[in-house]
């Protein structure tokens, strides 16, 4: 193997650095351009797809390019989110990788300067019920996410996990972090002002992590086992010691820039903060405190030992930024100073041991690629399945039974209860709600967060699956009581080198984009992960879409579960036979085919707006959306939260499996008190949406009549003891 | 009357005693630095939930050895109110405040959780507002709050009253379900549930106000211990 083959380039990346340099690179310089150049760092597959997102908007204040992005809420303050993944490293080592993916996106927040406030996530696993591995995998995952989260005394308010056999290989691990900021607080990654310092504040530099985000880049192998050392360690201590201090410095004034070393550490850092400022730098690796002896420059220079941070300070005021960080139990080192040459030059002591344009690096110097894409097979096979040929259930009681103890429906609590989910006592929505809700304390304002993806939907339609999961997560921000205000995409595909996966991602991007341009949700940070996928099979492409929405009056919010007996149920919007890719066919039939529900987003805008009117009025007991199980499931989530019933009459020329669990998009359950009903009526009219009364909330049991037939009836508690039990159950 | 929270580095709670006392009960609070020299003088002592130095070795081992401690000891020995939520708890018992230890739960995960509390005994400063077998909903959140202790020891606190909270649903294996006991003076409290979290309509729940209004009613000298 050749030199630039061992780091991860090919021989014309390797060419173009001699373009850029003018000469052969030294070892060290290869393995930067090596860490920078792979795709984790330089989204060079998938960057020239961006163009298509929405990033823009009268209320964005950061989008994409910067550590994390930032939306305006009013009143001074804005909110500060990014999503980002670490999958490769929890499938090796799941404690440890679920946990330095919290810690890594946590830091990307406080380095814009906000006050990190509320942690979300998504997993996905393989088949829980058939292998043990997923069972360690998951178990591992949520301790590691609760670990560092509990630790470091963030809540964990919300996020989703999905269970499906394309993740048997390679599980998926998404971790976003929302903080609060002043809009003359935020910070950027510069390194600007000739002859500032660079500071360096947070944990030693080890071994551990060296070339994680080359590892991050290719296909999970057998061999894969053998990099845990390229998986980090995290130190949740640390790093909330790294965050007060990082946090009392910023208010000093004395900060010019600063940045988070995650993926490819130092090198990153380095040349990213560079560019942004225009500039140069010049380091020198001794200077760089050491957990090890004896470590060479490119280890220092490529290290991800995890709490650490770069700070580029106003020159001379060095002394004040050490005593700050000093208070935190820390230390702050210069290990070098901002120059205007636009070069990065990395020392040994006085000898000069890398010298390279700082762009060339960096994503903007690194190679761009347009793959070719083709449209695979299966997404014509899939359109041809015909829902009319899959046998009626003869039990429905059974049906609704299985669905809510399938996994992908189950209750979250076993996972959720593992999370500190009140810390900070901002929590008003805890887990289990449609999204989770925030006061912003000190206003009268709160904020909504979720994390939403049907990876089904993608997989059979990747377009139209990547706007439904756009759609969804605005669903549950609308039921909430909140308005849908930006997105974070944490874009998780296979190997794009392959045409049918760059199809699949070129879909979606074009799908989000078009979702997010409806919504006015513009794009404002995220994170692609690439290579999902093991020699047998790649992941179903699994675009999470991680939202934010404003409630500007946290008294006005609303939750999924019906509150009292005798409320009217409305339903919102029009049950097709929608059953392809949906959760029914594939827990009661074994059959992950079809056409994927149609989306009319304009029209489903007219609900959310009418929704969101009806809260703000105070005219609804609960709202939530019609997803996954259709109308049935729908309505038993409804039904457990307070173990209050329902009796609800569904007239329809559809079969019973159809009406029940259909997955037709854009609609809702909402629960209104009797001398309310007219009000909100008059609003759906207004607003033009469909809607009919179903039923009422009563008693202790769930009954549904069809056309006047009851088909099913169970008790509330039974349900519910099936629906909690599951995921604990599966196990053990 | 002035209540002080202490803040050591890993502190997550501190933050939300502060505000159930200051916002939601209206007392004066101030936050003490873990490495305070010169305490002042006040008439209860928060010691809060987090993770006091990272807690890597054991749960609040380290923190006795802060600088402010000594005098938080002393402060304690004079019959003043220190109250030790979760981490805190777990500082009292390293410290020998308060007999036992908490070792992890036996699911041994971490549970975050609201759940019901009978009060056992109400000839306190900390439960004097609360009926005797009251049941209160206040969350846990720990990883570490399984209640061990001697056998004798227990016998001995039993015959003080010294068991305050019982779970109703044990979710972690402590011993006779204890959720928080005091000291045989009654001057030093340690609980595992969190009352700074359900104190305003808000958050849903308003029951670990009567913690904090035994406390104050019990400053104000509206209740005396019999």
């Amino acid at each position: 193997m050749s030199n630039y083959q061992a780091v991860g380039l090919t021989r014309e990346e390797y060419m173009k650095i001699i373009d850029y340099i003018g000469r052969e690179p030294n070892l060290l310089e290869l393995n930067m351009y090596g860490v920078m150049w792979s795709e984790h760092c330089s989204y060079k597959h998938s960057r020239p797809l961006f163009k298509h997102f929405p990033t823009s908007g009268e209320k964005v204040l950061q989008g994409p390019g910067e550590n994390a992005g930032i939306v305006d809420i009013g009143d001074n303050l804005a909110i500060v989110m990014k999503i980002e993944s670490h999958n490769h490293p929890s499938a090796i080592e799941p404690y440890q990788g679920a946990a330095t993916g919290v810690g890594g996106i946590i830091r990307d927040i406080f380095a814009m300067g906000a006050r990190p406030i509320a942690l979300l996530n998504s997993l996905r696993f393989g088949e829980i019920e058939k292998y043990d591995r997923v069972k360690y995998l998951l178990e591992g995952v949520v301790e590691g996410i609760a670990g560092y989260g509990n630790c470091i005394g963030i809540p964990t308010v919300g996020g989703e996990v999905y269970f499906n056999k394309s993740y048997n290989g390679n599980p998926l691990v998404n971790a976003m972090c929302v903080g609060v900021i002043e809009h003359d607080k935020i910070h950027r990654g510069n390194a600007s002002g000739v002859g500032n310092s660079i500071m360096y504040v947070g944990a030693a530099t080890g071994r551990d992590g060296i070339g994680g985000a080359s590892f991050a880049s290719v296909e999970l192998t057998e061999e894969s086992e053998e990099k845990r050392s390229a998986v980090q360690v995290g130190d949740p201590f640390m790093e909330k010691l790294l965050l007060e201090a990082c946090l009392e410095l910023l208010d000093t004034g004395s900060i010019i820039g600063i940045q988070d070393l995650g993926a490819a550490g130092l090198t990153s850092a380095c040349c990213e903060t560079a560019t942004r400022g225009e500039g140069g730098m010049e380091i020198d690796v001794l200077k760089v405190p050491r957990r090890e002896k004896g470590m060479l420059p490119v280890e220092v220079m490529i290290s991800e030992s995890q709490e650490r941070m770069l700070v580029i300070v106003e020159k001379g005021r060095e002394e004040e930024v050490e005593k700050i960080v000093e208070k935190w139990g820390l230390h702050a080192v210069v290990i070098g100073k901002v120059t205007d040459n636009g070069r990065l030059v990395v020392k040994e002591g006085d000898g000069i041991v890398a010298d390279l344009p700082a762009e060339s690096l960096d994503s903007s110097g690194a190679p761009k690629y347009y793959r070719d894409y083709e449209i695979p097979d299966y997404y014509r096979e899939a359109k041809k399945f015909r829902p009319e040929d899959i046998t009626e259930p003869k039990n429905y009681n059974d049906t609704l039974t299985s669905l809510l103890k399938s996994p992908n429906i189950a209750s979250k609590e076993w996972i959720y209860r593992q999370y500190d989910h009140m810390v900070r006592t901002n929590t008003v929505i805890k887990p289990g709600s449609d999204a989770a809700v925030l006061r912003i304390r000190g206003t009268k304002k709160a904020i909504a967060l979720t994390t939403d993806c049907n990876s089904r939907y993608c997989y059979l339609d990747p377009r139209e699956g990547s706007k439904i999961a756009v759609l969804e997560a605005a669903r549950n921000i609308i039921c909430s009581g909140g308005r849908p205000l930006a997105i974070t995409d944490g874009l998780n595909f296979g190997n794009p080198e392959k045409p049918d996966r760059y199809w699949q991602f070129r879909e979606s991007i074009i799908g989000i984009s078009e979702a997010c341009r409806e919504l006015d949700t513009p794009v404002i940070s995220g994170n692609v992960s690439f290579y999902n996928e093991t020699d047998t099979q790649a992941i179903y492409p699994t675009p999470i879409i991680g939202m934010v929405g404003v409630i500007d009056d946290v008294e006005k919010t609303c939750s999924m579960d019906f509150k009292a007996v005798g409320d009217i149920i409305l339903q919102i919007g029009e049950t097709k036979p929608e059953i392809g890719g949906s959760e029914y066919l594939s827990a009661i039939h074994n059959m992950e085919t079809g056409e994927i529900p149609f989306v009319n987003i304009a029209r489903e805008i007219k609900a959310h707006k009418a929704i969101l009117e009806s809260i703000d009025r105070g005219l609804l007991e609960s709202a939530h959306d019609i997803s996954e199980g259709g109308i049935a499931v729908g309505l038993a989530e409804c039904c457990m939260g307070k173990g209050i019933g329902a009796r609800v009459n569904l007239e329809t020329s559809l079969r019973s499996d159809f009406e029940l669990f259909s997955e037709s998009q854009s609609r809702f359950l909402v629960a209104i008190k009797p001398e309310n009903l007219q009000k909100v009526i008059d609003i759906f009219t207004e607003f033009k949406v469909p809607f009919k009364p179903v039923g009422e909330t009563s008693g202790d049991s769930l009954n549904i009549n069809i056309n006047n037939k009851e088909i099913i009836n169970l008790p509330i508690t039974k349900m519910e003891a099936l629906w909690r039990g599951a995921i604990e159950c599966l196990i053990q | 009357m002035k209540f002080g929270i202490v803040v050591f580095p890993g502190s997550n709670c501190d933050i939300d005693c502060y505000h159930a006392l200051r916002d939601s009960l209206n007392q004066d609070v101030d936050y003490i630095w873990h490495d305070t020299e010169g305490l002042k003088e006040y008439d209860c002592i928060i010691l809060p939930g987090g993770f006091s130095y990272g807690d890597y070795l054991r749960c609040g081992a380290v923190a006795p050895f802060s600088k402010v401690m000594d005098e938080i000891r002393v402060h304690a020995e004079k019959g003043k109110l220190l109250v030790g939520i979760c981490n805190g708890f777990q500082i009292l018992t390293e410290m020998g405040l308060l007999p036992g230890a908490l070792v992890r739960n036996k699911n041994l995960k971490f549970i975050c959780n609201t759940v019901p509390l009978k009060v056992e005994n109400i000839d306190t400063p900390f439960t004097n507002r609360c009926d005797l077998g009251q049941v209160i909903n206040i969350p846990i959140a720990h990883g570490e709050g399984n209640y061990v202790v001697e056998k004798d020891e227990l016998a001995k606190m039993k015959e003080n009253r010294q068991i305050l909270f019982t779970y109703q649903e044990n979710p972690n294996g402590s011993v006779l379900d204890i959720a928080g006991i005091c000291n045989e003076g009654k001057n030093v409290l340690g609980m595992m549930p969190h009352p700074e979290r359900a104190c305003e309509e808000l958050l849903g729940n308003r029951e670990g106000r009567l913690v904090f209004e035994s406390i104050i009613s019990f400053l104000e000298g509206g209740w005396k211990s019999e």
